[in-house]
């Protein structure tokens, strides 16, 4: 008797194989291979390419600062607002942004709380994109107050007027909703970053580095008495973060929800918007990481098992929002109310018909449907064709609901048209390149890919896999490395 | 204790070779009695804290307080105002008890907001960081734990620590790289 394998043995193994799970770092890639390649994104010189990207998106990002100080200086007259169209490019930008961010809070709560190991590739990178998304998105209302230096009033303070903020106003539940998100969001990402900058500590070859990172590492030294409290208040930050994600956008729904106009006073608006929001979070994810995987030759970490998995997430929640979408014309027609009849068709066939035909209907509902096969879902220039329609398509959408819902009044005669400035169109310009300058920033000063948690989606991390005749049941991905 | 040469020893340590090998040596440093010792590692293993008989962290009691004040906090700030400072009325809506419902929202966010601030600030204070320099960092091969190194280190201070006895069982246990690592 030996303890190898029989031939049936063998045989069994080998059927099992299609069942086994494919590996999330493909190329046998170690510990020290992934410490490198990571860390060497942010400690090699910037490629050519960086400075390039990083001019173009600054001199945007410049562009809508010139604009956000323009429209302060001088009023919100400058925007193209005006009643009835008291909302308009400025909240849907402020719903798109908000929106973006959620993906990144799904990936790092709800996929951890789900055991999803596929997602410590991307939730660092994701969770940047959520902090810079909410920071695009608080300049709009921010601005819009029209008074910003008056903005204090949104918080309770105890002032010598005696006023007090309205704590019943979905608008006051959205300061303290996006508010908070955007504190937890900066909490659970700075938590996960101190293993890994610990590692950029360790490996700094300046005075300067070795400082920074570790004044920023608070001292990490990867103790297990320390992991320990680690890992639970990870845990528990991703089921603080996972009821905040869904609230928040909520929360953004009640804004219109709460108000009495067609198309806005909908009670399927909460979970149709958060459904919305991971929709347009995950093709902005997509349309970040696919160029960075590219350039900085991360495909052994980021694998088409990856994309694929978010093209599937980008199809689920796609037909969330496009049985939302079909949910909202039928009840308008089984209402029977005429206000709401009448703002359905004419979200079809009035003024801004061609948003409905191109934003809603072709990006939202029929683009994803290509992620159906297989085969768009690991061809890179599908699943980018994709992701920009979408990217589009929600911004769209929210423009549809938020000007599509004012412009036409329950009296004909108040009835108007909603045209952008320039300035509207630069503010909106310049907060996607704040957005991609503070990406790029990102990318070159912090690890954009969680070493420490990469490291445990592979085989050798788990401290059983030695078992006697390899019996023992391994972590995902562990017998079947190719 | 000191070391020949006049060093005040903090630990003795070592390297292993895997996660699996750290595994089944941090059983045998539990058995063996010690207390003032720890592992190190690149990442958090899976099963660790059970083979250290280390407990569960009840890091999650300070969270739970912390969203205890936070709904605290955010019932004395809606109700303060609404019942006393300044009753507000909109669109005729009442401001007793009756409005207790659009309230729930912002109770809601500053549960959240101040679990969040307690468990962020919990893991930094019962880990005791931040800590700028720890004697650990003496050790040269120390500086792979961060990268792909195992460690395991077994302090002067444990009432069990003799050079000879803690050597052995390293060297038992299949450590690599057997360090005295001192204070200083």
């Amino acid at each position: 008797m030996n303890d190898w394998p029989t031939v049936q043995e063998e045989a069994a193994t080998t059927a099992d194989r299609p069942l086994a799970r494919p590996p999330l770092v493909l190329n046998r890639r170690n510990f020290s291979w992934i410490t490198e390649r990571i860390s060497g994104v942010v400690e090699d010189r910037a490629p050519r390419w960086w400075w390039v990207c990083f001019t173009i998106t600054g001199t945007i990002a410049m562009f809508g600062l010139f604009c956000l100080g323009y429209q302060i200086s001088t009023g919100v007259g400058t925007w193209g607002n005006n009643i009835p169209v008291g909302w308009a490019w400025d909240i849907t930008n402020f719903v798109f942004w908000i929106g973006i961010g959620h993906a990144g809070t799904l990936i790092s709560a709800i996929l951890f709380l789900l055991r999803q190991k596929w997602r410590t590739s991307i939730n660092r990178s994701a969770e940047a994109m959520t902090l810079f998304a909410v920071m695009c998105a608080a300049i709009f209302p921010g601005v819009h107050v029209g008074r910003v230096w008056m903005a204090w009033y949104l918080a309770p303070v105890p002032n010598n007027y005696g006023i007090w903020p309205n704590f019943r106003s979905p608008l006051m539940w959205d300061v303290f909703a996006v508010s908070t998100y955007f504190t937890v969001s900066v909490l659970f990402w700075y938590t996960g970053l101190i293993p890994d900058l610990a590692t950029l500590r360790d490996r700094a070859t300046t005075k300067i580095r070795k400082f920074l990172f570790g004044v920023f590492a608070c001292g990490w030294r990867g103790s297990n008495r320390n992991w320990r409290h680690y890992e639970m208040a990870y845990l528990l930050l991703a089921g603080l973060s996972t009821p905040l994600v869904l609230s928040v956008h909520s929360v953004v729904s009640f804004d219109f929800a709460a108000s009495i106009l067609p198309t806005w006073h909908t009670t399927i608006f909460p979970p149709y918007f958060v459904a919305g929001a991971i929709f347009g979070g995950f093709a902005m994810v997509l349309t970040l990481l696919i160029p960075a995987r590219a350039i900085f030759k991360l495909h052994d970490i980021i694998t088409p098992q990856h994309i694929d998995k978010m093209a599937k997430i980008i199809l689920l929640t796609g037909s969330f929002v496009s049985y939302a979408y079909v949910m909202e014309f039928f009840v308008a027609w089984y209402s029977g109310n005429a206000y709401e009849r009448f703002a359905f068709w004419n979200r079809v066939l009035g003024p801004y018909w061609w948003y409905w035909w191109t934003g809603m209907l072709f990006c939202n509902i029929l683009s994803p449907q290509l992620f159906w096969f297989r085969w768009c879902r690991r061809n890179i220039l599908v699943v980018y064709f994709v992701c920009m329609c979408v990217n589009a398509g929600m911004w769209f959408e929210r423009f549809i609901i938020i000007v599509g819902g004012l412009h036409r009044d329950f009296i004909p005669s108040s009835w108007g048209i909603f045209v952008p400035t320039w300035v509207d169109i630069w503010t909106f310009v310049g907060t996607l390149g704040i957005f991609t300058s503070l990406f790029l920033l990102f990318v070159r000063f912090l690890p954009m890919i969680a070493m420490s948690e990469v490291k445990i989606v592979l085989p050798e991390a788990d401290a059983h896999a030695h078992s006697p005749n390899g019996h023992h049941p391994v972590a995902a991905g562990g017998m079947e490395r190719t | 204790m000191r070391t020949p040469s006049g060093h005040e020893v903090y630990a003795m340590g070592a390297e292993y070779p895997s996660p699996a090998a750290l595994y089944e040596a941090a059983k045998m440093v539990r058995d063996a009695g010690f207390k003032r010792w720890d592992v190190f590692s690149p990442f958090p293993i899976h099963g660790m804290d059970e083979a250290m008989g280390l407990g569960k962290s009840w890091l999650s009691a300070v969270v739970l307080a912390g969203g205890i004040s936070g709904l605290l906090t955010a019932v004395l700030v809606e109700f303060g105002p609404s019942w006393g400072l300044y009753p507000l009325i909109v669109h005729g809506k009442p401001y007793d008890w009756r409005t207790v419902p659009a309230f729930f929202p912002i109770m809601f966010e500053m549960t959240v907001l101040f679990s969040a601030f307690a468990a962020f600030f919990a893991v930094l204070i019962m880990n005791g960081l931040p800590r700028p320099h720890h004697p650990i960092f003496n050790w040269d091969r120390f500086s792979r734990v961060t990268n792909d190194g195992f460690f395991l280190v077994i302090e002067a201070r444990d009432p069990r620590f003799t050079e000879l006895e803690a050597r052995e069982l390293l060297e038992r246990s299949g450590g690599q790289y057997i360090t005295v690592v001192h204070e200083d």
